[in-house]
């Protein structure tokens, strides 16, 4: 199909480093050290090339720095934008507009984290709050758990269906061969593991992994000349209206319902169009709040959505076919990952787990507490 | 001018607390109430913020136990009577008999961990 965007900048290069847990000694920048060369090698570039660079870090507060010293790297154009694991979505829309602006050519996008060999727990910034931490929520468990309270208070979701999110998963995860949870998991599993934050268990919630990442964007006239076929970005957009989940307006209602509509309007085409969803599930509630924010179905009618199978493998809509952050991977800060997915989707190299003709991905990253919302519409090189 | 008008908006939130209270503020230009504290309204961008104390009075908007190794514990949204809405955790009851909807009435209790006071609620009905 064509689409009515202008072509301005596409992903040529996408890579992941080693996942899982990787051990003691290895640092996020070595991480991220392997992404990057695979990534680049993927596009056909060489790190001398990259003149813009942007990444997002709970390790390091100027990441731009860290990272481009270890690279080796001298960029001219530096964007470490953190709004969260959503922080990648917006550095790929970023780094379109730099390059649309002319102000850099080759964008790497990098992520490292090593918080399963290190801790075993998600790390987080540290930053505090009177007005919430004497009630010692769990962060960030304890505010996806409301949320999830909230939506099934008002629309009668039930316990099953959010269950159903994390099996789904881990059908998907069945066919990645580089997917970290790969154990049988039913409905009962999930709702009879561990609570951790009533009505969320520990099968609810997002692995703790190590794992990087990296993504190499250029316009669409050097990505001619580049030995993959490119992945064109079509239209992007990104929306935050609140930090902490005391000041959420609406619990069940995300910031995606703007950044959605946005995305797909400078796309010019809408979800019905959309081949491969990929969407940040940090907690099961996630997804099913943003196939309802994005338009996937109506508000409210998440929970039968997602039901008997219809987001696994061989249901209506392919939705996180790389087994998500609840079965893939998830070191932290997830949303790298969902490009990288979305990309090889587009490009026709999943394998058993490939939507067959796949030609328009959307890819839906979420920071904070449901905080800051990212969304971006790719097509494969057949749009162009 | 009064010593709480020229305080930082948290010094005077905690000032509430340690005499039993809890604040609030009221925005004079657009008549909103404004929490947390600060310096200017986040509705209007007005900065005649008006502190008032709040009757404590409240619907739980929602809910969740949190699981540790060794406790269970609640914490809660809720939304104030003034139209604010905090985080809080609401006790003298099991956390899992917190519901979304329930009536409830502030306290302001000792934390005992943190040595401070801790605006909490508890259920309006027995
Ligand atoms: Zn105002």
């Amino acid at each position: 199909m064509t689409t009515k965007t202008a072509n301005t900048a596409a992903i040529v290069g996408v890579a992941e480093s080693d996942l899982g847990e990787v051990g003691p000694g290895v640092t996020p920048l070595d991480l991220i050290g392997q992404a990057a060369t695979a990534a680049l090698a993927d596009a056909g570039l060489t790190k001398d090339e990259v003149d813009g660079l942007f990444s997002a870090s709970v390790y390091y507060p100027m990441a731009n720095l860290n990272t481009a010293e270890y690279l080796g790297i001298q960029p001219t154009y530096s964007d470490s934008t953190n709004m969260g694991g959503s922080s990648f979505v917006a550095h790929l829309n970023h780094a379109a507009a730099a390059i649309e602006a002319g102000r850099c050519e080759v964008a790497l996008i990098v992520y490292g984290s090593i918080q399963r060999s290190a801790s075993g727990r998600l790390v987080s910034s540290g930053e505090s709050t009177p007005y919430e931490d004497p009630y010692r929520p769990r962060y960030p468990v304890s505010a996806y758990a409301m949320a999830a309270a909230r939506h099934m208070h008002e629309y009668g979701t039930t316990r099953e269906q959010l269950a159903e999110v994390a099996v789904a998963a881990r059908q998907w995860a069945w066919l990645n061969p580089k997917a970290f949870a790969r154990d049988p998991l039913t409905v009962d599993d999930v709702i009879n593991s561990r609570m951790v934050s009533s009505p969320l268990t520990a099968r609810d919630s997002c692995l703790v992994t190590d794992g990087g990442g990296a993504v190499v964007v250029t316009s669409a006239e050097r990505a001619r000349h580049l030995r993959r076929p490119p992945v064109r970005l079509l239209g992007a957009a990104e929306a935050h209206w609140h930090r902490s989940i005391s000041a959420m307006p609406d619990l069940t209602r995300t910031a995606a319902t703007e950044s959605g509509p946005r995305a797909f309007a400078r796309a010019g085409i809408g979800p019905s169009d959309v081949d491969v969803v990929l969407l940040y599930d940090a907690f099961t509630i996630n997804t099913i709040l943003f196939l309802e924010d994005l338009g996937f179905c109506a508000k409210g009618e998440g929970g039968p959505f997602v039901s008997d199978g219809r987001i696994a493998p061989g249901g209506k809509l392919a939705v996180n076919t790389n087994g998500g952050g609840l079965s893939y991977c998830h070191p932290g800060m997830y949303g790298i990952f969902l490009i990288i997915e979305a990309a090889r989707q587009l490009r026709g190299e999943c394998g058993d787990r490939q939507t067959p003709g796949a030609d328009i991905a959307l890819v839906h990253g979420n920071g904070g507490v449901l905080s800051s919302q990212t969304t971006a519409v790719l097509g494969s090189p057949a749009t162009g | 001018m009064s010593p709480a008008a020229t305080s930082p908006p948290a010094t005077v939130f905690r000032e509430f607390l340690d005499s039993g209270r809890l604040g609030f503020q009221i925005c004079a230009s657009c008549e909103q109430s404004v929490f947390y504290p600060r310096v200017l309204c986040p509705h209007c961008g007005g900065q005649d913020l008006r502190w008032r104390e709040s009757a404590g009075t409240g619907t739980v908007y929602s809910t969740t136990t949190v699981c540790r190794r060794n406790e269970t514990y609640n914490v809660a949204l809720v939304d104030l009577d003034e139209g604010f809405r905090m985080m809080t955790r609401v006790e003298d009851t099991p956390p899992e008999d917190v519901r979304i909807g329930m009536r409830v009435l502030l306290q302001v209790r000792h934390d005992p961990d943190r040595s401070e006071p801790v605006a909490v609620f508890v259920p309006a009905e027995a």
